[in-house]
C-alpha cells in the first residue's frame, strides 16, 4: 500500500508502518503492510477474523514482546523513531502508545487506584494536584459524574461499559500520543457502545486512535481512515467514506457488502 | 437376558465394594480421631499451657513444647514464605517459558514430597555439624526447607490464575513488569497466596523428623536461639515412647494439641482459597 | 507553560503548531521527566527479576545441597563398606558394622502392604465420591478426607502404639497364627509370637495414613474425565461399574498411576507413623508378624545417639539411600501426572 503526504489536507502521519512482517513462531500472520496513522485522526482496521488487525494493533505498542516467539520485522516510524528497533525501551514506547483492550480489564483496586496507578509510573505528585489529574481523567472518559462518590470503591464493581470507560481514562491519564482500541465495544451493550464511540471521536481531537473492529458500522461511524486486512495483507486503505463507498477492490467489496468473513 | 443379569450383577458388586471401601476408610479416621480426642482431652488443663515439661513421674504441661513449636515454625515460615514466593513469581512470570524454570518447577514437586527426616539429615550436616551443637535456628531452617516447595507452588499456581488480560493491560501503560507483579497481579491472587502460607504452616507445625536431630530437645524454657529447643511434636515422640504414664498422657494432650492446631489452620486457609487449590 | 517535550518538538518540527495547541488544551503544567522515571523503573525491574532468579537458582542449590551433604556425610561409610553395606544384615555399633538390607527390606515391605491396601481402598473412595456418594454429602466428605491427608503423621504413630498394636496383638495376631498354621508358606508369612508392633501392623498404620491422600489425588483425576465421555457411556446403556471400567479408569490411568507413585513416595520417606510400631529390630524376617525396621525408623531412633563416625556415616548413607529411591519414584510420579495435564489442558 503507498502513502504519501502529497496532498495538503491530509494531516501528517503519527506513525507509519514500512513494509511489516510479523510472526507467530513459524506462521507469517502479517505480510509487507504499509499504511500510516494521521495524527488526530482515527483509522480503523477492519476484516475477518486471523486476517492480522489485532496482531498490527499490538506490534505498534510493541505487545507481543510479552511472549516467547514471536517477532516483527519491518520499519513502524512514531515521530522519527522505529519503534521495531530491539534497543528502544518498550515502557517508554508504551507510555506514549496507550491501549485499551476488548474486555474491560479494571485492575483489582479502588477506582482511583485504577487511575492513579499509570500516573505515578511516571510522575511524583503532591496529594491535589494527583486528586486533579484523577479527576481530570475520568471528565476526559466521561465518567467523572457516574463515579465521584465512590472513587474508593472497587473498580470490579462497576457496570461493564463504565468499566471499558474507566480503563480509558486510565489510558488517558498517563497522557499518550497514541491510543490503540482493540473491539473496545465487543463485550459491551448498545448504550454503552455508544458511549464509548462518542468517547473515541471526542478523544482524536487530541490523541491518534487505531481502532480494530469487526463492526463494520462502527468503522464507518467513528473512523477517518480505514484499513481493510485479509489473511495477513493490507488489501486496501483509504479515507472511511472511500473504502465503503468505492472500494478498489474486489475482495473489499465482498467484505462489506457480507459476501464472506 | 442372562448376560444382562451379569452386568447388573457386577455392577452392584462393584458399586457396593466402593461403598465398603469409603465406609472402611471413614471408619479407620474416625477411630483414630475419637481415640485422639478421647485421649487427649483427660490431660487437657491449664496446666498443659502454663508448666513445662515435667521430669519423669510429676506433674507437668507442655509450655515450653508450645512455645518453642510456635517460635521455631514462625522463623521457619519467616525464612521460607520469601524464597517460595520469589522462586514461585521466576516460574510464573519473568522465566514461565525459560528451561530454568521447567527444571526448577521439575525439582520443587519433589521436593514437596520428600521424606523429611531427609532434610533433617541435611541440615544438621550443614548446620549443627558445624556448629558443633544443636540448636533451634538450625530447627527452623529445617522447617523453612519444608515451607519454601509448598509456598512456591501456590504462588506459581496462584499467578497463573491472573488473567493475561490483566497483565497486558498493566504493560500497555508502560509498567514494567516488576510492578504488573507487585501492584497488580499478587494483589490479585492475594487469597490464594495466604492460603498457601497457612497451609505451609500447618505442614510444619506437625512435622517431626526434621527436628529431631536440629533442634533436638530442652526440657525447660528457652528463647536462645543458638541452643537446644523443645518442640510438640518432638517431646510426643519422647514421651509417648517412655514408660511413664504421665508422658503418655502429655504426649496424647500435644497430639491432640497439634491435630487441632493444623485442622483450624486448613480449615481457614480452604474457606480463604474458596477450594480452588487442588490439594496436591 | 511551556509543555511539549523538546525532543518530540525537534523531531517533528513540521507539526509544532498542532502539537503545542494540542498539548495546551489536554496537559497541565507538568514537566514530565518520563527518562528519568523509565530508568528507575527499569532499575527496580531488572532488581526485582535478579531477585527472582536467584530465588529460583537457591531452590535448585538446595535439592544438590541435599544430595551433595549427604553424599559427603556418607563418604566413610561407602569407603568402609563398600557394596556389601546393600547385602548386609549386620548392625553392630560395638565393633561398627553396618548394613543396610534390613532396613531397606523393611522400607520396602511396608510400602508395598500399605499400597495393596491403601490402592483399592482409595480408589474405591474415589470412585464412590465422584459416582455414588449422593450430591448433599458429597463436598463434605470430600473436605473430610483433604483435611484428614493434612493430618501430622505422628499422630497416626501414637494411636498405633497405644491403640492399634495391643488390640492387634490380643485379637487379631494369635488368630493369624493359629488360622494360617500348616498351609505353605502363609504359615512363615504369619508366624512367631504376636508382639502386636511388626512389619504388619507399621504396614497397616502406613496404609491409614496414605488412604486419604490416594482417595483425594484420585478424585482429582476422575474428575479430570470430560461429563461428555462420561454420558456418552451411560447413553449407551453402561452400568456404572462399565463406565468406571471401560472409560473413567482408562482415561486417567496415567494420573491415578502417578498418583499412587506420589503416595508410594510419601510412605516410603514415612518415619513417624512407622518408627512407633516396627520394632527397630535389624534382621530381615521371613515373618510379617515379626518386627523389623524402615530406615527412617532406624535414622529417627538412632541418629541422636550414634557415637562414632561410621555410625554417623552409616545412618546418613542410610538417608542418602532413601532420598535416591523416593527422588526416583517421585520423579516417575511427577513425570506421568505431568503427562496427563498435558493431555486434559
Amino acid at each position: 500500500m503507498m502513502y504519501s503526504a502529497e496532498s495538503l489536507k491530509t494531516p501528517d502521519a503519527k506513525v507509519s508502518v514500512n513494509g511489516l512482517d510479523f510472526y507467530y513462531g513459524a506462521s507469517h500472520a502479517l505480510k509487507a503492510v504499509s499504511l500510516p496513522l494521521y495524527e488526530n485522526r482515527v483509522t480503523a482496521f477492519i476484516g475477518p477474523s486471523g486476517c492480522g488487525k489485532s496482531t498490527l494493533l499490538r506490534v505498534l505498542n510493541r505487545m507481543y514482546d510479552l511472549y516467547p516467539g514471536q517477532r516483527a520485522e519491518g520499519e513502524v516510524w512514531l515521530d522519527g523513531e522505529n519503534i521495531i528497533d530491539p534497543a528502544i525501551d518498550v515502557n517508554a514506547l508504551r507510555a506514549r502508545v496507550g491501549m485499551v483492550f476488548q474486555k474491560p480489564t479494571p485492575f483489582p483496586m479502588s477506582i482511583y487506584d485504577n487511575i492513579a496507578f499509570g500516573i505515578k509510573l511516571y510522575e511524583k505528585l503532591p496529594a491535589a494536584e494527583l486528586d486533579a489529574r484523577v479527576e481530570q481523567a475520568l471528565r476526559g472518559a466521561a465518567l467523572w459524574d457516574e463515579v465521584k462518590d465512590k472513587l474508593h470503591s472497587s473498580g470490579l464493581g462497576l457496570s461493564g461499559g463504565q468499566q471499558q470507560r474507566l480503563c480509558i481514562a486510565r489510558s488517558v491519564a498517563v497522557q499518550p500520543e497514541v491510543i490503540l482500541f482493540d473491539e473496545p465495544c465487543s463485550a459491551l451493550d448498545p448504550i454503552s457502545t455508544a458511549k464509548v464511540e462518542e468517547l473515541i471521536e471526542e478523544l482524536a481531537e487530541d490523541y491518534t486512535i487505531a481502532i480494530v473492529t469487526h463492526n463494520m458500522q462502527q468503522a464507518v461511524r467513528v473512523s477517518d481512515y480505514t484499513a481493510f486486512m485479509y489473511l495477513g495483507e493490507l488489501v486496501e486503505y483509504g479515507e472511511t467514506d472511500d473504502v465503503f463507498n468505492k472500494p478498489k477492490q474486489k475482495r473489499t467489496l465482498d467484505y462489506i457488502t457480507g459476501r464472506f468473513g | 437376558m442372562s448376560l444382562y443379569e451379569t452386568r447388573r450383577k457386577n455392577n452392584a458388586i462393584a458399586t457396593g465394594l466402593a461403598w465398603l471401601a469409603t465406609a472402611f476408610g471413614l471408619f479407620w479416621l474416625a477411630l483414630i480421631l475419637g481415640a485422639l480426642v478421647y485421649e487427649g482431652a483427660r490431660g487437657l488443663s491449664p496446666a498443659v499451657f502454663s508448666q513445662m515439661t515435667p521430669p519423669p513421674g510429676s506433674q507437668g504441661g507442655l509450655s515450653n513444647a508450645i512455645a518453642g513449636s510456635l517460635l521455631m515454625s514462625a522463623i521457619g515460615v519467616a525464612i521460607g514464605t520469601p524464597l517460595g514466593m520469589l522462586a514461585g513469581t521466576y516460574l510464573a512470570e519473568y522465566g514461565r517459558h525459560t528451561k530454568l524454570a521447567m527444571i526448577v518447577r521439575f525439582i520443587n514437586d519433589i521436593l514437596l514430597s520428600a521424606p523429611s527426616i531427609v532434610i533433617g539429615l541435611f541440615v544438621y550436616e550443614i548446620l549443627v555439624h558445624p556448629m558443633g551443637h544443636f540448636s533451634a535456628i538450625s530447627g527452623a531452617v529445617a522447617l523453612s526447607l519444608l515451607v519454601v516447595p509448598v509456598v512456591l507452588r501456590t504462588t506459581e499456581d496462584m499467578l497463573l490464575l491472573v488473567p493475561g488480560s490483566m497483565r497486558e493491560a498493566a504493560a500497555a501503560l508502560g509498567a514494567p513488569r516488576a510492578l504488573v507483579i507487585g501492584k497488580i497481579a499478587y494483589r490479585a491472587a492475594k487469597a490464594g497466596l495466604i492460603t498457601g502460607i497457612l497451609l505451609a504452616v500447618a505442614r510444619v507445625s506437625g512435622e517431626t523428623a526434621p527436628l529431631l536431630f536440629t533442634a533436638l530437645n530442652n526440657q525447660f524454657w528457652s528463647a536462645n536461639l543458638n541452643a537446644p529447643m523443645a518442640s510438640l511434636p518432638v517431646v510426643i515422640f519422647q514421651f509417648a515412647l517412655s514408660p511413664y504414664k504421665d508422658w503418655q498422657q502429655l504426649a496424647w494432650t500435644g497430639a491432640l494439641l497439634i491435630t487441632v492446631a493444623v485442622l483450624s489452620l486448613s480449615i481457614v486457609a480452604r474457606t480463604l482459597g474458596a477450594g480452588r487449590r487442588k490439594s496436591r | 507553560m511551556t509543555v511539549v517535550e523538546p525532543d518530540r518538538r525537534e523531531r517533528n518540527g513540521a507539526m509544532e503548531v498542532t502539537d503545542f495547541a494540542l498539548a495546551q488544551k489536554i496537559t497541565p503544567a507538568v514537566i514530565v521527566d518520563r527518562p528519568r522515571a523509565l530508568g528507575r523503573i527499569a532499575l527496580i525491574d531488572r532488581i526485582f527479576h535478579h531477585l527472582t532468579r536467584t530465588a529460583a537458582i537457591i531452590v535448585l542449590i538446595i535439592l544438590g545441597g541435599v544430595i551433595v551433604s549427604l553424599f559427603r556425610g556418607a563418604l566413610p561409610a561407602i569407603k568402609t563398606f563398600g557394596f556389601g553395606f546393600f547385602t548386609s544384615q549386620a548392625w553392630n555399633p560395638v565393633n561398627d558394622n553396618f548394613g543396610a538390607l534390613p532396613a531397606m527390606y523393611g522400607t520396602i515391605v511396608t510400602s508395598i502392604i500399605a499400597m495393596l491396601i491403601a490402592v483399592p481402598v482409595g480408589l474405591g473412595v474415589a470412585t464412590f465420591l465422584t459416582e455414588l456418594c449422593p450430591h448433599p454429602l458429597r463436598r463434605p466428605i470430600g473436605v473430610a478426607i483433604e483435611l484428614l491427608a493434612g493430618i501430622p503423621s505422628i499422630i497416626y504413630g501414637i494411636w498405633g502404639l497405644f491403640v492399634f498394636a495391643p488390640f492387634v496383638q490380643v485379637h487379631v495376631q494369635p488368630a493369624l497364627i493359629a488360622g494360617f498354621a500348616g498351609v505353605p508358606v502363609l504359615s512363615n508369612l504369619f508366624a512367631g509370637p504376636p508382639y502386636g508392633i511388626g512389619v504388619l501392623t507399621a504396614s497397616f498404620i502406613l496404609a491409614i495414613m496414605v488412604l486419604p491422600f490416594i482417595a483425594s489425588i484420585s478424585r482429582d483425576v476422575f474428575e479430570t474425565v470430560p461429563t461428555v465421555l462420561k454420558e456418552a457411556a451411560t447413553g449407551i446403556g453402561c452400568t456404572t461399574w462399565e463406565m468406571m471400567r471401560h472409560v473413567v479408569l482408562p482415561y486417567s490411568r496415567v494420573g491415578v498411576v502417578g498418583g499412587v507413585m506420589l503416595a508410594l513416595g510419601r510412605a516410603l520417606g514415612e518415619t513417624m507413623a512407622v518408627t512407633f510400631v516396627i520394632g527397630n529390630a535389624h534382621k530381615v524376617s521371613p515373618s510379617l508378624l515379626a518386627p523389623g525396621t524402615t530406615i527412617s525408623a532406624t535414622i529417627a531412633n538412632e541418629f541422636t545417639e550414634a557415637v562414632g563416625d561410621i555410625y554417623t556415616s552409616a545412618l546418613i548413607e542410610l538417608g542418602l539411600i532413601l532420598f535416591l529411591i523416593t527422588f526416583m519414584v517421585l520423579a516417575m510420579a511427577r513425570y506421568m501426572l505431568m503427562r496427563l495435564e498435558r493431555t486434559s489442558a
